[in-house]
C-alpha cells in the first residue's frame, strides 16, 4: 500500500532564503498528522510543494504514490488543500464556486456531494449567496468545501482555524474527524497546539526548514515534558527541602518538578513540617505547547 | 475535457456577469470614435474610391475593439486572480497547461469578438456595409483576436501589479492600434511613416479585415495573412511554454 504522503530530501530555496533544508517525512494512509512550527519554519512551503504550487529545489514528494511533478495529474486528484489565505472569487456564488471546482477536477455532475458538503459545513442557506457577502468564517468553510469536492483521500489543512470562532471550529473538527474515520488522511498545520494534541496521532515539528521532532503525540508528551505541581503557600515560603525541585514561579505560585506520583507524599510531609499552609494545589500534565516550546528552544 | 470546458465557462461567465463594463462600455467608446470622426471627416476624406469614410472607418474600429478586448480579458482575469490569490483554485486541480491555455485563449477571443460584433452591428445604424469577402473577415477576426488573447495572457502572467498591466495597455497596445491605419490609409502617410507602419502587425490585421468588407486594401490580404500567422504561432508557443514552465505562477 502506498503512503499517503512521502517526502524525501526536500529542499527549497527562494533567492537567498532556505525555506526547507532537507525534509524527510512519511505519512501513512488514514493518519491524522500535525505539522507544527513557528512562522517561517517552512510549513506552508512544504504544503505548497505537495500541492504543486511551489517547485522543490531538490528532493521529491509524492501523494498516494504519485510524484507531484512527474505524475502531477494523479497526485493532484488525490489531494485536497485548504489554503491558509482567505481567498475567494468575488464574481461567483457559493454553489457556482463549488461547481467550478468540481469541473476543474473533471467531475461533471456533483450536486449531490456539493449539497452534502454544504450541509455538513452549515452553508446550505448560503448556497446562492455571492462570495463577497460571506463573513470570514463562512468563506473559510467554502474553502474547506472546495478542497473536498473531488473526495480526495489526502486532505491538507493549512491553519484552517485561524481567526475562526469556537462554534465553527467545533463543527469543522467534527466533520474532519468524520472524514478521518472514513479513512481520509489528514495533514494539519495549526498554531493552536491544543488542537493538534487533541486530534493528531503523530506530530512533526519544523524549525528553520528542518524537522526537529517527529513522533507519536503520546510519545512526545511522555518523553520530553515534565509533569509539575503548581503550589500556592501561605506564607509564600518554599521549604528548603523542596528547593531542588523548583522549576519556576508563576503568579506567586511555585512550580515544582514531579517525576513520579509517589513523590507527592514526601512533598506534602515537608510542607507540613515547615509549618506552612497550602492555599492551592494542582498537578499539571505536560502539554504539547510545553513540548513545542522546549523543542524550539533546544534547537539552534 | 471537463476541466477545460469548466475553466472556459468560468472565464466567459466572469465577463458576462459584468457585461456593462466588459462589453457595453467598449462598444459605446468605439461608437463615440465613429460618431466624431465620421462627422468631422465624412465630407473631406475619401480613402478608397466608392467607399464612404464612415464605411471605411467601421472595419478598423471593429478590429480595434476586438484586439483591445481580447487583450483585456485574459490579462485582467489573470492579474485579478494572482493578486486576490484565488488563482490557487485552478492551480491545485489536475488541469493541464494546454487546457489552461485553451480556456483562457478562447474566452478572450469570445469577448473580443462579441465586442467587435456589437460595434459592427451598431455601425450598421450609421451606414451600409459591404461584406465583399466574408471568409477573409472571419479569418482576420479569429486570427487577430487569438494574437491579442495570447498577448493578454502573457501580460497577465508576467505582470505583478495592475500598474504594470496598465503600462502595457497604454504604452504598447494603444500606440500599436492607433498607429495602424484604423482611421486612415497608410498611403496617406509620408514615406517614412508608411515604412514604419509595415512593421506594425496591427496594420496587417486591420488592412486584411478591411479587405473582407470592401474588397480593397493597402496590401494584398494574403500578405497580411502571411504577416500575422507566424506571430500568432510564435505567441501561442510562447504562452504555452510559460504555462508549462509555471513561470510566475508556480514558484
Amino acid at each position: 500500500m502506498s503512503r499517503a504522503i512521502s517526502v524525501r530530501g526536500l529542499a527549497k530555496r527562494f533567492g537567498g532564503l532556505e525555506a526547507l533544508r532537507g525534509v524527510d517525512l512519511e505519512v501513512e494512509q488514514g493518519e491524522f498528522f500535525a505539522l507544527l512550527g513557528p512562522n517561517g519554519a517552512g510549513k506552508t512551503t512544504l504544503i505548497s510543494i505537495l500541492a504543486g504550487l511551489v517547485r522543490a529545489s531538490a528532493g521529491e514528494a509524492s501523494i498516494m504514490g504519485h510524484d507531484v511533478v512527474r505524475d502531477y495529474r494523479d497526485a493532484r486528484r488525490k489531494l485536497g488543500v485548504v489554503p491558509q489565505e482567505l481567498v475567494f472569487d468575488p464574481f461567483f456564488t457559493v454553489r457556482e464556486t463549488l461547481q467550478f471546482q468540481s469541473g476543474y477536477f473533471g467531475i461533471k455532475r456533483n450536486d449531490d456531494w456539493i449539497d452534502a458538503l454544504l450541509h455538513h459545513l452549515n452553508l446550505t442557506d448560503k448556497a446562492d449567496t455571492n462570495m463577497r457577502r460571506l463573513s470570514g468564517g463562512m468563506k473559510r468553510r467554502v474553502l474547506v468545501a472546495q478542497a473536498l469536492v473531488h473526495r480526495p483521500p489526502v486532505i491538507v489543512l493549512d491553519e484552517p482555524t485561524a481567526g475562526v470562532d469556537v462554534e465553527l471550529r467545533q463543527t469543522l473538527w467534527q466533520f474532519i474527524r468524520e472524514l478521518n474515520g472514513q479513512g481520509h488522511t489528514i495533514l494539519l498545520t495549526t498554531h493552536y497546539l491544543e488542537e493538534a494534541e487533541e486530534l493528531c496521532e503523530r506530530v512533526a515539528m519544523l524549525k528553520a526548514g528542518r524537522i526537529v521532532a517527529l513522533d507519536r503525540t503520546a510519545n512526545l508528551l511522555r518523553a520530553d515534558a515534565q509533569r509539575r505541581v503548581e503550589l500556592r503557600l501561605s506564607p509564600s515560603r518554599l521549604p528548603a527541602a523542596l528547593q531542588p525541585r523548583l522549576a519556576g514561579e508563576k503568579n506567586g505560585a511555585f512550580l515544582l518538578n514531579l517525576n513520579d506520583y509517589g513523590e507527592l507524599e514526601g512533598m506534602l510531609a515537608e510542607i507540613r513540617l515547615a509549618g506552612v499552609q497550602i492555599e492551592s494545589f494542582c498537578v499539571r500534565q505536560p502539554d504539547l505547547e510545553e513540548v513545542f516550546l522546549q523543542t524550539m528552544r533546544g534547537q539552534p | 475535457m471537463t476541466g477545460f470546458l469548466t475553466l472556459f465557462r468560468k472565464e466567459v461567465l466572469r465577463f458576462w456577469k459584468v457585461l456593462m463594463q466588459t462589453v457595453a462600455a467598449p462598444v459605446l467608446t468605439t461608437l463615440l470614435y465613429l460618431l466624431i470622426f465620421s462627422h468631422v471627416l465624412e465630407a473631406h476624406v475619401q480613402v478608397y474610391p466608392g467607399v464612404a469614410y464612415t464605411a471605411f472607418l467601421i472595419p478598423g474600429l471593429v478590429m480595434m475593439a476586438i484586439l483591445q478586448n481580447a487583450f483585456a480579458n485574459g490579462s485582467s482575469s489573470l492579474i485579478q486572480s494572482k493578486i486576490s490569490g484565488n488563482i490557487v483554485f485552478f492551480l491545485l486541480p489536475p488541469l493541464s497547461y494546454l487546457e489552461f491555455f485553451l480556456a483562457y485563449l478562447l474566452a478572450a477571443m469570445v469577448r473580443g469578438l462579441i465586442v467587435g460584433l456589437g460595434v459592427a452591428m451598431s455601425g450598421l445604424l450609421f451606414t451600409d456595409l459591404a461584406f465583399a469577402h466574408p471568409l477573409w473577415i472571419l479569418a482576420f477576426a479569429l486570427l487577430a483576436s487569438a494574437v491579442f488573447a495570447c498577448f493578454g495572457i502573457i501580460a497577465g502572467i508576467w505582470a505583478e501589479k495592475f500598474d504594470q498591466l496598465a503600462g502595457v495597455q497604454n504604452f504598447i497596445i494603444m500606440p500599436l492600434t492607433f498607429l495602424s491605419g484604423v482611421f486612415y490609409s497608410i498611403h496617406s502617410l509620408p514615406a517614412f511613416w508608411q515604412a514604419v507602419s509595415h512593421y506594425n502587425p496591427v496594420f496587417y490585421m486591420i488592412d486584411g479585415f478591411r479587405y473582407g468588407f470592401h474588397g480593397v486594401s493597402d496590401v494584398d490580404p494574403w500578405l497580411s495573412l502571411a504577416a500575422i500567422l507566424p506571430i500568432a504561432l510564435i505567441l501561442a508557443g510562447l504562452t504555452l511554454q510559460l504555462l508549462r514552465s509555471g513561470y510566475k505562477l508556480r514558484h
